[in-house]
């Protein structure tokens, strides 16, 4: 199993001598005992992407095998905690070598010595199947962690420990098999990350991922199992807008996943999310959130493999019966990682240097969201969606990155640079996107805010559309020679763009919007523009309207009106109503 | 190029299997490292550094920094050194000149060294970064205003071919200035940089004092290529020793990113490596990262690094890799416009495209002013606004335009005039800076500055200057 460094050329290597090995098998290189994984296997010549940096790797340093392939270790213990793309918390890298990161071995994703109050759910003489509840872990004030029974194993519950403090890796029951055989079960379960964890049946998708993002939930809504691309060029407002997903969507879990990105951004997270509390029981959000740092600055390799580390965490709360919320920013940064190891491998290359197998990589990724019900037997569901951001050179969304994470994601909000320029943000461009999930949302928001939605949201669509033509004829004659109508359909339109589709998440009111507000907000720009159409049609001047001091109240309603003082929404309304009344009164 | 540093290991190695590009492969060698340093005896004596960029079964392949050009195959002797690059670090580097490889060029004798530090560094820990807020004042109201620079950050100049770069640049240098005191010390790096264009530069330190708290890290136009690899992550070694060693704030000035880039582009290339756009290769992003995202900040370390890279945008096009890939790793851009600067604007910031991301933490009460914020919103989109305005102009004329609009045009003119255009030896107050932004704000109706408070509004708002009296 121990073979010899033959070439290095950057985070790739190969190794002659490699007999025992198998494809996607973890190594360790060198004296220092990088971390490495079989990438292709030729004969006894294994080719190697090496998670660490390879400064100082020599001729016929030595290859061993670890027997098994790229995994994380799953338990109680990750939530509120920041790995690095393979998986090691970054907390202990950094007792470890300092500030700066440094070549270390033999570091665990778990703590083998912290204790957790474990309370089983079986007793002895039980029957279990693969994905059972054997016990619960409050692992946070916000998520109680529940242990499953490994997939592979079903059987007669033989030994189980009493409610008490242990470690992950501590025996807690033993499961004693059909076939006599047993195994003894642990809180530290492991799972090979390029895997999708399996499940009892896929669900549709019913329920909205509520993000308290206007343009989103009201207009291009997200389901929770849904998935997600946003794409845009730098400026644009994809970090902003993820990381409002990830502080206010209402998942259980979230796995922030900062895949080639800056580093500021992920100390921003950390050092928000601890002051942000969830709303219903007032802990930190960190509690529900684990984030996997892998910065432009570390290795590409590891780049390359965070966003599986992401979604194979995902899967674990999954299959506990949670709704994920992952975000990847960006999965172009990944596909790059992927087209460097590609190109370092003298692979043949496809579009602009990509490999071949980049959309079918991207298509594995996405299959792995979705709502599902759990292997076991308490029929539990689970969802994934995930958010993959797009970095598209200059803006431009013709590359293959983006061309081919549209056809295999059902949402698609197109950032834009031209409004990002005039601080319209989130720049999510009205005409570009859209969202396969409104019909399936529909039931759910006419259930729990207003029948009403759909008409609503329809109307609005309208009235952009129909502002966009109506801006080609204004850049030939301008506005001004445009009929009152027209002319209403523009200042419409510019109270929707202002006071709804744009949402600065940096105010403290604005940055969350609640369902019910967003409606309102809606409605009563809908209201304006009917009380304003039906004195139009009766001569009224559009001057008149323009000049509205209500336009002004609504345009203010977002920073102004928090979320439990809705009725002041409809006091404008009320005012609003008594004002058209007057003009009309006026016009006799 | 003469290294001062003795080497470590005897063996020699006779001739080159291939010469190509900057490019040797050397066969036979044993014991060799990836990145490891060697030196390569040309057959006049001249002694070249290169690094392993390469193992192959029976080869390695070397990148020569000063290039291969008048390199024999046969009689050249090449030497490894068992170790990455290192250079000096030492305080004592301030006030001097350098080469790339961080030996005095300026004719004065060598300084102490105090260690010597391997050029790459190591990736900084996201985790034991400290979040960047404090606020630099550097007196350029559209800078301070609008993409506020702040200690730690990375906010390159995007510029083009023959504007005023340098200039804001030097201004920069001269006025930048936290506002509670302490100096910045300067580390200035050249990538094939015009004789001239250096020695402005050094006129201009020289006349303000500043001088004694630069160090010059110099690769001309006339050096070599290659070498341009390692002069920005030479300084950089630097920065980060006086930073998180001795507690300094350093404001690292890098130009030109794009000679940089192309340098890059040659070594890639001569590699026979696959492109990607434009003939970059497709690890220029990872590349560029591993520069830029050396600055920061450290939790527990009293120093920061601050960066301000500039680069020529090629046919001042924003979406030409070099840009489109700096702006994706730093934290904002200050974009230059050769439409300003044709009529007459200096400093010629396009705030249109300009950004700073990490404004939102070092501005507002406590420091900079409470309505800080608001206003470069509102002043972001009322220029928004006034570029609409202007290109209808164009059509129909000013006359066709509502009285809306009109206002619009007399903002952006009195804004690109008064607020953006400012004196080469002007160093404007955040304070001057934001009352000239009200100045342009108050020709708007008040109903038209939704993104700011109505307190600030009642505050700060210039009654007198608005024409039409709202
Ligand atoms: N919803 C928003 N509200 C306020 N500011 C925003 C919003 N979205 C983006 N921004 C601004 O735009 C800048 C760039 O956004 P960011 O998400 O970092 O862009 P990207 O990730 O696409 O490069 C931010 O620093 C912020 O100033
Ligand atoms: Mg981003």
């Amino acid at each position: 199993m121990v073979g010899k460094v033959c070439r290095v050329a950057g985070p790739v290597i190969e190794a002659i001598g490699m007999t025992d090995i198998v494809m996607h098998e973890i190594v360790q290189v060198g004296e220092a005992g990088l971390i490495g994984e079989v990438i292709r296997l030729s004969g006894d010549k294994a080719t190697i992407q090496v998670y660490q940096n390879t400064t100082g790797l020599k001729l016929n340093d030595l290859v061993t095998g670890t027997g098994s392939p790229l995994s994380v270790e799953l338990g109680p213990g990750l939530l509120g905690r920041v790995f690095d793309g393979i998986a090691r918390p970054l907390e202990t890298l950094q007792e470890l070598t300092g500030a700066f990161i440094k070549p270390v071995q033999g570091v665990t994703s778990l703590s083998r010595d912290k204790k957790w109050a474990f309370v089983p759910k079986v007793k002895t003489g039980d029957t279990v199947l693969g994905g059972d509840v054997i016990g619960t872990v409050q692992e946070t004030a916000l998520v109680e962690h529940r242990v499953l029974v490994p997939y592979n194993i079903s059987g007669t519950i033989t030994s189980v420990v009493p409610k008490g403090n242990y470690t992950v890796i501590d025996v807690i029951v033993t499961i004693t098999e059909s076939n006599g055989k047993k195994t003894d079960i642990q809180m530290l379960q492991k799972w090979p990350v390029r895997i999708p964890r399996p499940h009892k049946k896929r669900l549709s998708v019913f329920t909205p991922l509520i993000t308290g993002q206007r343009v989103i939930d009201t207009f291009f809504p997200l389901a929770k199992g849904g998935s997600a691309a946003i794409p845009g060029p730098f400026g644009a407002g994809k970090t902003v807008t993820q990381q409002q997903l990830a502080k206010w969507s209402d998942a259980n879990v979230i796995i922030y996943v900062g895949c080639g990105e800056r580093g500021n951004e992920m100390v921003d997270v950390l050092d928000s999310f601890p002051k942000l509390t969830d709303p219903t029981t007032g802990h930190p959000l960190m509690e529900r959130t684990i984030l996997i740092a892998n910065t432009s600055n570390m290795p590409v390799s590891a780049r390359e493999a965070s966003i599986y580390t992401g979604i194979a965490l995902a899967e674990y709360y999954r299959d506990m019966g949670y709704a994920v919320a992952l975000m990847a920013d960006s999965t172009s940064r990944w596909a790059e990682a992927l087209r460097e190891l590609s190109g370092r491998l003298e692979e043949m290359p496809a579009e602009e240097g990509f490999p071949s197998y980049l959309p079918s990589r991207l298509a594995e990724f996405y299959e792995r969201t979705g709502v599902v019900e759990a292997l076991g037997s308490d029929k539990r569901v689970g969802s994934i969606c995930a958010v993959g951001a797009v970095s598209p050179p200059g803006g431009d969304f013709s590359e293959p990155v983006t061309q081919h994470t549209k056809r295999f994601t059902s949402v698609f909000w197109a950032l834009d640079s031209e409004l990002a320029n005039a601080r319209h943000y989130p720049s999510i461009n009205w005409m570009d996107s859209y969202s396969g999930y409104v019909g399936d949302l529909a039931e759910w928001w006419h259930q729990t805010v207003d029948k009403e939605w759909a008409n609503c949201r329809e109307e609005a669509m309208r009235i952009l559309e129909a502002e966009d033509e109506l801006k080609n004829i204004v850049k030939l004659v301008g506005p001004e020679a445009l009929p009152g109508k027209q002319r209403l359909i523009l200042e419409t339109a510019r109270i929707i763009r202002v006071a709804i589709l744009q949402q600065n998440a940096l105010n403290a009111v604005d940055t969350y919007c609640s369902p019910n507000k967003q409606f309102k907000m809606l409605k009563i720009v809908l209201d304006f523009h009917h009380l304003a159409d039906n004195v139009i049609n009766k001569g009224l001047p559009i001057t008149k309207i323009t000049a509205l001091p209500v336009i002004e109240e609504i345009m203010r309603i977002k920073t102004n009106i928090t979320n439990d003082n809705l009725t002041m929404i409809d006091d404008i309304d009320k005012r609003m109503r008594e004002h058209f009344e007057t003009l009309e009164l006026n016009m006799r | 190029m003469t290294p001062s540093v003795t080497t470590t290991s005897n063996l020699e190695y006779k001739g080159a299997a291939s010469i190509s590009g900057p490019i040797i492969v050397v066969e036979n060698v044993q014991n060799v490292g990836y990145d490891e340093l060697a030196y390569i005896k040309t057959q006049n004596g001249e002694i070249r550094l290169g690094k392993v960029i390469q193992i192959m079964p029976k080869a390695v392949a070397v990148q020569v920094f000063e290039g291969t050009n008048g390199l024999s195959s046969t009689e050249i002797y090449t030497r490894f050194l068992c170790r990455p690059l290192e250079i000096p670090v030492s305080t004592d580097m301030l006030g001097r000149v350098m080469n790339s490889f961080g030996e005095p060029i300026d004719g004065y004798p060598c300084f102490f060294v105090d260690e010597k530090r391997d050029i790459n560094g190591y990736p900084l820990n996201p985790i034991s970064r400290e979040y960047p807020r404090e606020f630099i004042q550097t007196g350029i109201s559209g800078i301070d205003c609008l993409t506020s620079l702040v200690r730690g950050q990375k906010l390159p100049v995007f510029s083009g071919p023959g504007l005023s770069h340098n200039e804001l640049a030097a201004q920069i240098v001269r006025q930048a200035k936290i506002r509670t005191g302490d100096d910045f010390n300067i580390i200035f790096i050249a990538m094939g940089l015009k004789n001239d264009e250096a020695a402005f530069f050094k006129k201009s330190f020289e006349e303000t004092g500043t001088i004694k708290n630069v160090a010059m890290f110099l690769n001309l136009a006339d050096d070599p290529p290659v070498e341009r690899i390692i002069t920005p992550r030479a300084g950089l070694t630097l920065a980060e020793y006086l930073a998180y060693e001795q507690d300094r704030h350093v404001l690292v000035v890098m130009t030109d990113m794009t000679n940089y880039c192309e340098a890059l582009r040659e070594v890639s290339s001569s590699m026979e490596e696959v492109p990607s756009r434009k003939g970059y290769p497709g690890y220029m992003y990872s590349d560029l990262a591993s520069i830029y995202e050396r600055a920061g900040r450290i939790h527990g370390k009293k120093g920061s690094i601050t960066q301000m890279p500039i680069l020529t945008m090629p046919n001042d096009d924003i979406t030409h890799p070099i840009p489109d890939l700096t702006g994706y790793i730093t934290e904002g851009q200050v974009v230059l416009s050769r439409a300003l600067e044709k009529q007459g604007i200096y400093p010629p910031i396009n705030i249109t495209t300009s950004l700073s991301r990490l404004m939102k933490d070092g501005i507002g009460k406590g420091s900079t002013r409470e309505d800080h914020d608001n206003v470069s919103s509102q002043l972001y989109a009322a220029y928004a606004q006034y570029n609409a305005a202007k290109s209808l102009v164009t059509i129909i004329g000013e006359e066709g335009l509502g009285n809306r609009d009109k206002d619009y045009l007399h903002f952006g003119e009195y804004f690109e005039q008064h607020l953006i255009k400012q004196e080469h030896t002007e160093n404007r107050s955040i304070e001057e800076t934001l009352q000239i932004a009200w100045d342009a704000l108050s020709l708007l109706a008040t109903e038209e500055l939704t993104a700011i408070k109505p307190e600030y509004i009642e505050k700060y708002y210039n009654k007198k200057s608005n024409p039409t009296g709202n």
